[in-house]
C-alpha cells in the first residue's frame, strides 16, 4: 500500500463529507413534495408504476394549471428499496427542504418508524390504503392519514364479499378461511379484524405466514393442500403475489377461491402468471385504464411532450392510477389549506395537515378533476382521517382486470370500536392525551 | 518528524501499561474526542445527526462487539443481527413492563439478555469451527427472526409485531433532540470502546487471540477453550445487544423484527472484514465505510451527473450505488486484505520514518 493511495482514500472521504453538507438553496413560492419510492429490490415491479404515477401527476399540475393557485410544485425522489433505515434516512434528508408538504412513506415499516417522528417535525404522513389501521382515529393520530382505507377495511370488505357470494353472512359458519400473508407488520395488520369477524360469523381462520420477500412458499401451500380451506385471502406485495398464484396453480387450489388485498391486485402480480391466474379476485381500491380524463390530461400534458416518467404504455395501470390518486389527494390537501391560510402561498406541514383533515371531494368535484370512475367521493374530518372506506372486487380474466359493479363499504359497527380500542391502547402506552375539539381548528 | 517516540521513556510499570503509550496518540485521541463532543454539536445539521452520525456511532458499537468475537477470538458469527434484536427486544420488555424503568438500566438489561442468548448459541463453538460455526450462528439469526415474529409476548402483544418507545430520559434529561441522542450514544460508545480496548490487551484478550491463532496450541499451554470461547461470545453479544437496543430505542424508536434481519448480520461482518479484523480501530473504520458510503454515493452520483449536464434516475443511482459499493469492497480486499485498520497502521509506520525512510 503506497502513501499515495491513502491520500486518494482520504480525499474521497473529505469530498464526501463536503458534498453531504451542501445545503439546499432557498426557493420561493414552491411547494415541495418529497417522494419516497423503491424502484429497486424485490418490490420494484410494484413500486415503480406507483412512483411514476405520483411524479406524473405533479408534472401535469405544473404543466396544465401552472401549479396550485400559482404555487409551483417541486419534488425530489429518494430511493428506499423498501428498507426502513434507508426510508428514515430519506425522510431526514428531505424533511428540511423549504416548502415540504407531506410524506407518503410507501411502506408499512417506514410508516411505523415515521409515525414517531412526524409529530415532532409537524409533517403529515399520508398512507393511502396501507399503514396503521388505528390511525383512522384522527383524535389520537394527529399526523397520520390512512386515506381511502386501511387493512382492516380491506379485510372487512373481502369477508363481506365472500359472505355475499355464499348468499348471506350466516352461511360463513363452519367455513375455513386461510390467510396467506407477508410475514411483516404489513401482512399482520388485518389479523385482528379477521379474528373479530370469525368470532361473529363462526368461520375458522387459518394463518399461514410467508417469510419476506415471499419467493419461498412451498411449505405454505403444502399446508393449504393439507387443510383444504374454502377460501384463501392473499396479503402479499411484490414478487410474493405472482409466486402465490403459481403455487396455487401447482397445488391445484382453485384461483376463483383466492382473494387478494388491493396490493395484490395490479398488473405486475398476475401478468406473468397469465392464464394460470384466471379467476383470481382482488380488491380494487381504484379504477384503472386510460379513459379517465385525468389520465388523458397526463398523457397530453406530460407524456406527449416527452416529459413522462416511465414507459407510456404503463400509464393508467392499477398502481400507476393509485399513485395519481395519492398525489391528487396531496395536492388537494394543499389547495384546501390555501383556501384557509391564503391562496398563492406556500403552505407549511401544519397547514397542509389542516387541509388534509378538511378534504371534501364530492362527485361533482371529482368529475371536474377528471376522476370520474376512478374513486368514490371522499371527505375527511378531524376525527376521521380515512374519509372513505369504499372498494370493489375485481377479477382477473387471464388478460385484464374486470372490476365488479358492486361497491362495498367496511362495516362501521365493527371497525369503530376496534379503532377506538386500538388508539386508546396506543395513547395509554405512550402516555399521550387525546386532542380536544379546539385543537381541530388549529 | 512529528510522529516519533524518541525521548519518551517509560520509567514505571504504570507508564508502560498505558492504553496509549505514545504521547502523540494520546494528544490525537484527546483532540478527536474534543471534536466529537464539542465541535461536532456546533456544526452538524439535523440531517447529519439523524441520518449519519447517530447510525454511525451505534453501528460502530455493534461492529466493535462483532470484532471481539470474529476478529479477536476467531469465531465467525453470522448471528450478530440476532444479538442486536435480542438486545433491543429485551430492553424493550424491561422498559415497558416495569413502570418507571430508567433508560440506562433497561439498555444494560437488554445487553444481558443478549449475553445469555449469545452464550447459548455460542455453545456449538465448542465443537465446530470456522465455516461450520458461521452456519450454526446463522441459526441464531433465523431463530430470533422466528421468535420475535411469532411469540407475541416479546412484542408486548402488539398485533402487527411492530413496537415503539418514547419519552426517553436519562437522569431527568430528555433524549429527544438529535444532539442529545448523538451525545448519549457517543458517551456509551466511548465507555464501551475503552472497556473493550482494555479487555483485549489484558489476559482475557490474549486468551482469545491464542484461541484464534491456534486453539490446540492454546489448550496445550493451559488456556481453557470453553472459558475463552464462551467469554468472547458473552462479551461480544453484550456489546452487540446494547448497540441493538440503542439502534431500536434511539435511532428508529419504532421497529419491527425485519429491522434486525440477516442482512444486518452480513453488514456487521463486512464492517469487521473491511475495517480490519482484530482491531478496535477497525470497527470504527468499517462502520464508517458501510454506513456512510452508500448514502454518500446516493447523493454524490446525481451531483456528479449534474456536473456533466445529464440527469440520472433514482433507480439508476441505486443500482450504481450497489455496483460501486461492491466493486470498492472487492478492491479493498484485494489491495489490503487486512482492512482499513491495516492501512492506518501502515500510515503510522510511514510517519515514524518520515522524512527519512530506509
Amino acid at each position: 500500500m503506497k502513501l499515495s493511495k491513502i491520500v486518494i482514500a482520504a480525499t474521497v472521504v473529505v469530498a464526501g463529507a463536503a458534498s453531504l453538507s451542501t445545503s439546499a438553496l432557498a426557493q420561493a413560492k414552491e411547494q415541495f413534495f418529497p417522494l419516497l419510492s423503491y424502484r429497486t429490490g424485490p418490490y420494484a415491479p410494484n413500486g415503480t408504476p406507483w412512483a411514476n404515477g405520483k411524479q406524473d401527476y405533479l408534472k401535469m399540475i405544473n404543466a396544465r394549471d401552472g401549479g396550485i393557485n400559482g404555487v409551483k410544485l417541486t419534488f425530489e425522489e429518494c430511493e428506499t428499496g423498501y428498507a426502513t433505515d434507508r426510508g428514515v434516512e430519506c425522510y431526514e434528508r428531505l424533511k428540511s427542504k423549504p416548502g415540504v408538504a407531506l410524506f407518503d412513506p410507501q411502506a408499512t415499516g417506514i410508516t411505523f418508524a415515521l409515525t414517531e417522528k412526524a409529530p415532532v417535525d409537524k409533517i403529515p404522513l399520508m398512507t393511502l390504503g396501507y399503514g396503521l389501521s388505528v390511525a383512522q382515529d384522527g383524535m389520537a393520530f394527529k399526523w397520520n392519514f390512512p386515506l381511502m382505507g386501511s387493512y382492516w377495511t380491506g379485510a372487512d370488505i373481502l369477508i363481506q364479499h365472500i359472505g355475499k357470494g355464499l348468499g348471506g353472512m350466516d352461511k360463513l359458519k363452519g367455513k375455513k378461511i386461510a390467510l396467506v400473508y407477508h410475514d411483516s407488520p404489513f401482512g399482520k395488520e388485518p389479523i385482528p379484524l379477521l379474528q373479530e369477524r370469525s368470532k361473529m360469523h363462526g368461520f375458522e381462520l387459518q394463518m399461514l405466514p410467508v417469510t419476506a420477500p415471499g419467493v419461498e412458499q412451498k411449505a405454505t401451500w403444502l399446508q393449504v393442500r393439507q387443510s383444504r380451506p374454502d377460501y384463501v385471502l392473499l396479503w402479499g406485495w411484490g414478487v410474493m403475489n405472482s409466486t402465490a398464484l403459481k403455487e396455487a396453480q401447482a397445488t391445484g387450489f382453485p384461483r376463483e377461491k383466492m382473494y387478494g388485498v388491493w396490493w395484490a391486485g395490479a398488473e405486475p402480480d398476475v401478468r406473468d402468471v397469465g392464464e394460470g391466474a384466471k379467476g383470481y379476485h382482488a380488491l380494487a381500491l381504484n379504477g384503472s385504464g386510460t379513459q379517465p380524463k385525468v389520465i388523458q390530461d397526463i398523457l397530453k400534458n406530460v407524456h406527449d411532450k416527452g416529459q413522462g416518467t416511465g414507459p407510456k404504455d404503463e400509464v393508467g395501470s392499477v398502481l400507476y392510477t393509485r399513485g395519481v390518486i395519492i398525489q391528487m389527494l396531496g395536492v388537494e390537501g394543499v389547495r384546501r389549506a390555501q383556501e384557509r391560510f391564503g391562496k398563492g402561498k406556500v403552505m407549511t406541514g401544519e397547514q397542509v395537515r389542516w387541509g388534509l383533515e378538511n378534504l371534501a371531494l364530492d362527485q361533482k368535484k371529482l368529475d371536474a378533476m377528471g376522476f370520474n370512475g376512478v374513486m368514490r367521493p371522499l371527505s375527511t374530518s378531524c376525527a376521521d382521517h380515512m374519509g372513505s372506506t369504499w372498494a370493489r372486487v375485481q377479477t382477473w380474466d387471464g388478460k385484464k382486470w374486470d372490476i365488479g359493479a358492486d361497491w362495498y363499504q367496511a362495516d362501521e359497527q365493527i371497525l369503530k370500536p376496534m379503532v377506538k380500542a386500538g388508539s386508546e391502547k396506543y395513547m395509554s402506552d405512550k402516555k399521550l392525551t387525546r386532542r380536544d375539539t379546539a385543537d381541530c381548528q388549529s | 518528524m512529528f510522529y516519533r517516540e524518541n525521548g519518551q521513556f517509560k520509567t514505571s510499570y504504570r507508564a508502560d501499561q498505558q492504553i496509549f503509550p505514545i504521547a502523540q496518540d494520546r494528544i490525537a485521541l484527546a483532540l478527536l474526542l474534543a471534536v466529537a463532543f464539542l465541535v461536532v454539536p456546533m456544526l452538524a445539521s439535523d440531517y447529519f445527526y439523524r441520518a449519519i452520525l447517530i447510525p454511525l456511532v451505534i453501528m460502530s458499537m455493534a461492529a466493535l462487539g462483532v470484532n471481539i468475537l470474529v476478529g479477536y477470538c476467531g469465531q465467525i458469527s453470522l448471528g450478530s443481527g440476532a444479538f442486536m434484536a435480542v438486545g433491543a427486544y429485551g430492553a424493550f420488555n424491561f422498559f415497558v413492563r416495569f413502570p418507571g424503568m430508567p433508560l440506562i438500566p433497561a439498555l444494560i438489561l437488554g445487553g444481558l439478555c443478549a449475553t445469555f442468548f449469545g452464550i447459548l448459541f455460542g455453545l456449538p463453538s465448542l465443537r465446530v469451527k470456522g465455516l461450520y460455526l458461521a452456519v450454526a450462528t446463522l441459526a441464531a439469526q433465523f431463530f430470533s427472526d422466528w421468535m420475535f415474529l411469532r411469540i407475541k409476548w416479546f412484542t408486548n402483544n402488539s398485533d402487527s409485531g411492530s413496537v415503539s418507545v418514547n419519552n426517553l430520559q436519562v437522569l431527568g434529561m430528555s433524549i429527544d433532540s438529535a444532539v442529545s441522542k448523538y451525545l448519549f450514544c457517543l458517551t456509551l460508545l466511548v465507555i464501551v470502546a475503552l472497556l473493550a480496548k482494555n479487555l483485549v490487551r489484558g489476559a482475557i484478550g490474549r486468551e482469545w487471540m491464542a484461541i484464534r491463532d491456534m486453539d490446540v496450541a492454546a489448550a496445550v499451554i493451559g488456556i481453557r477453550p470453553m472459558y475463552a470461547k464462551l467469554s468472547a461470545f458473552a462479551v461480544s453479544s453484550f456489546i452487540i445487544g446494547m448497540a441493538g437496543a440503542l439502534w431500536a430505542f434511539v435511532h428508529l424508536s419504532a421497529w419491527e423484527p425485519a429491522a434486525f434481519s440477516v442482512e444486518i448480520s452480513f453488514r456487521l461482518l463486512f464492517m469487521v472484514i473491511i475495517g480490519g479484523m482484530g482491531s478496535i480501530m477497525g470497527a470504527f473504520f468499517g462502520a464508517t465505510f458501510i454506513v456512510v458510503l452508500p448514502i454518500f454515493l446516493n447523493q454524490f452520483l446525481p451531483a456528479l451527473a449534474g456536473l456533466f449536464g445529464f440527469e440520472i434516475s433514482t433507480a439508476a443511482v441505486s443500482h450504481a450505488e450497489l455496483m460501486i459499493f461492491g466493486a470498492l469492497i472487492v478492491w479493498f480486499l484485494i489491495v489490503e486484505p487486512h482492512g482499513l485498520a491495516k492501512l492506518w497502521s501502515i500510515g503510522k509506520q510511514k510517519l515514524r520514518l518520515w522524512p527519512f525512510p530506509h
